[in-house]
């Protein structure tokens, strides 16, 4: 209990207001990560999904090449900038992974299982083809304005069980994704933590994922995004494709309306 | 086997400018596995590129260079069309070409 | 025969027979690349700039201002990668090397630069911890180097 308490403590003294001290260390990894935007190893993940996208699989041996994203059979170019949305052939609010994993199974013939068995890819010897298919579906929404539709009853439920969510305390430190995510200028070590409940801050983020993440070498999705803060958050592990997931999906995604999309993207 | 190679060539007045990205894990040799095992080096040593076939850029590299590289550079000449090829080879004999045109 | 078409790759520039038997379709570039494949061991195995001098066979590399970074920042946010970029002005460059100091072996990256390709190139590097970053030149046989202090805010060793 104790040890517990210690650590709420240390983690709150963390999360202090930003310092002017750090103005000249932040232009310079301004500088930094303005040098990395040429050439990102993201590019890779995108070739390989795009192979993957074209290439006859899966027990049925058929390409992803009809696969319906919201936009119709086989469209990829901007359907990312539409999704999450409601799915009548599934009667379910899906985001991009679950769509592939949907798309895998009744097309492909995968069981569900094994289309969702790697989502979160490491290294050589375990690449994940969910990761690489999300860089290339995304990549046809680069410079597409984010448009996600809440026309149908499930699509509004899912914003509010989002929002909802969003806002829930709970874990051994009593947070919500709020507590570190609702206000401008905080941060943990030199993180900034965008402040996710404005349009603008919501935007920043949504439209920058899937990411290269520098410090894993790692292609990351949004979902994998949410499910490590999860992680921080002390929450239990967040289920790849759950309702949970795609439900905060939904409130961030169209939170971030209007702007235009812009991934996969680099980050530290 | 690895993944292809990112490879852009484009000419800028009268040079070229390659850029490349390549998938490779670049491992160090110098990391431990969750059971405390060294992780083998294993990086590319190797990289030629070749214009039409004449070589306009050479390199050894070490296990310094970081995870999926990225490398670019500029040539005199070069024309839209023109073939420029890249192969690398790394420690352990694996290697790769890709080829892309001059846009 | 052999011997001879790997003395021809090393005298770089121009075009070698090798480029010509490349150019007529002949052999393919990854069998140009097993032809020319040399990996300077000595080299990449060295602690100090010294020894690495040594392993090259230059002598003291003189201090050069006509050798600049570009795209290369102060701080970097992660040292599994850190841009660096190399621009030599020195007349008759023949290759650029990246060394970082503090690194557990110095040398990172050699590249020789034939004729008719700019003096200068971009790449990243990984830093264990900040450090000097050496750009090493070698022009009409001799050495030149430049120094860059890097600082870096997260180690790029532990992956
Ligand atoms: C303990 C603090 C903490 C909590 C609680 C937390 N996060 Fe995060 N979040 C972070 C950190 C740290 C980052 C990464 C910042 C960085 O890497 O630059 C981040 C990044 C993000 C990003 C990406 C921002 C960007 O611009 O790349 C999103 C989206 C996000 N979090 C959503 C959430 C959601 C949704 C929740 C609730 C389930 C949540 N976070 C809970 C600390 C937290």
């Amino acid at each position: 209990m104790k040890a517990v308490r210690a650590a709420v403590a240390l983690v709150a003294l963390a999360i202090a207001p930003s310092l002017l001290a750090q103005g000249s260390t932040a232009d310079e990894i301004a500088k930094y990560r303005a040098a990395l935007q040429d050439g990102n190893p993201a590019e890779l993940w995108e070739g390989r999904g795009e192979a993957l996208w074209k290439q006859q699989r899966g027990p049925k041996n058929v390409s992803l090449e009809r696969c319906d994203l919201g936009l119709g059979a086989g469209v990829v170019k901007g359907a990312y900038a539409q999704l999450p949305r409601y799915f009548a052939d599934a009667d379910r609010v899906m985001d991009l992974e679950t769509r592939l994993v949907w798309c895998m199974v009744t097309l492909q013939g995968y069981t569900e299982a094994d289309a969702k068995k790697n989502p979160f890819g490491n290294g050589n010897d375990r690449k994940s083809d969910l990761e690489a298919l999300t860089a290339y579906v995304t990549s046809e929404s680069r410079g597409v304005k984010m448009n996600v539709p809440m026309r149908h009853a499930k699509e509004a439920e899912a914003y509010r069980v989002g929002e909802k969510l969003f806002y829930f305390r709970g874990g051994t430190h009593d947070f919500a994704c709020a507590t570190c995510h609702s206000e401008e200028g905080k941060r943990i070590r030199l993180q900034d933590l965008p402040d996710l409940t404005t349009a603008q801050g919501a935007q920043k983020a949504y439209t920058t994922w899937p990411a290269y993440r520098v410090s894993q070498g790692e292609l990351r999705t949004f979902e994998w995004r949410l499910y490590d803060c999860f992680r921080q958050q002390r929450f239990p592990e967040l289920v790849f494709g759950s309702d949970a997931a795609i439900a905060l999906t939904m409130f961030l995604a169209r939170n971030a309306n209007g702007a235009p999309f812009d991934a996969p993207a680099i980050k530290r | 086997m690895a993944d292809p190679m990112k490879i852009r060539a484009t000419t800028l007045g009268d040079s070229t400018e390659v850029k490349v990205l390549m998938s490779h894990e670049m491992e160090t040799g110098q990391r431990k596995d969750a059971q405390g095992q060294t992780i083998p080096a294993w990086f590319i040593q190797n990289v030629i590129v070749t214009w039409n076939g004449r070589t306009v850029l050479s390199a050894q590299w070490g296990t310094a260079v970081s995870k999926n590289p990225f490398l670019s550079f500029k040539f005199k000449g070069g024309a839209k069309g023109d073939r420029i090829a890249i192969s690398w080879m790394d420690n352990r004999g694996d290697k790769r070409t890709d080829e892309t045109v001059i846009a | 025969m052999d011997e001879m078409r790997r003395r021809l790759i090393q005298s770089g520039g121009g075009m070698t027979l090798l480029g010509l038997l490349l150019a007529a379709g002949w052999i393919k570039p990854e069998e140009a690349l097993a032809q020319a494949q040399t990996w300077n061991k000595a080299a990449f195995d060295t602690h100090s700039l010294t020894d690495t001098m040594k392993a090259l066979g230059g002598g003291d590399p003189a201090q050069s201002k006509d050798i600049v970074f570009f795209q290369t920042p102060e701080i970097a946010e992660n040292g599994a990668v850190v841009p660096i970029g190399v621009t030599s002005n020195i007349p008759k460059t023949e290759s650029i090397a990246i060394l970082i100091e503090k690194n557990p072996n110095l040398l990172a990256a050699v590249f020789d630069i034939p004729t008719g390709t700019e003096t200068s190139i971009s790449t990243r590097v990984k830093m264990a911890q900040s450090s000097n970053v050496y750009a090493l030149v070698k022009a009409d046989g001799k050495y030149y180097v430049a120094a860059k202090d890097i600082k870096v805010t997260l180690g790029g060793c532990g992956g």
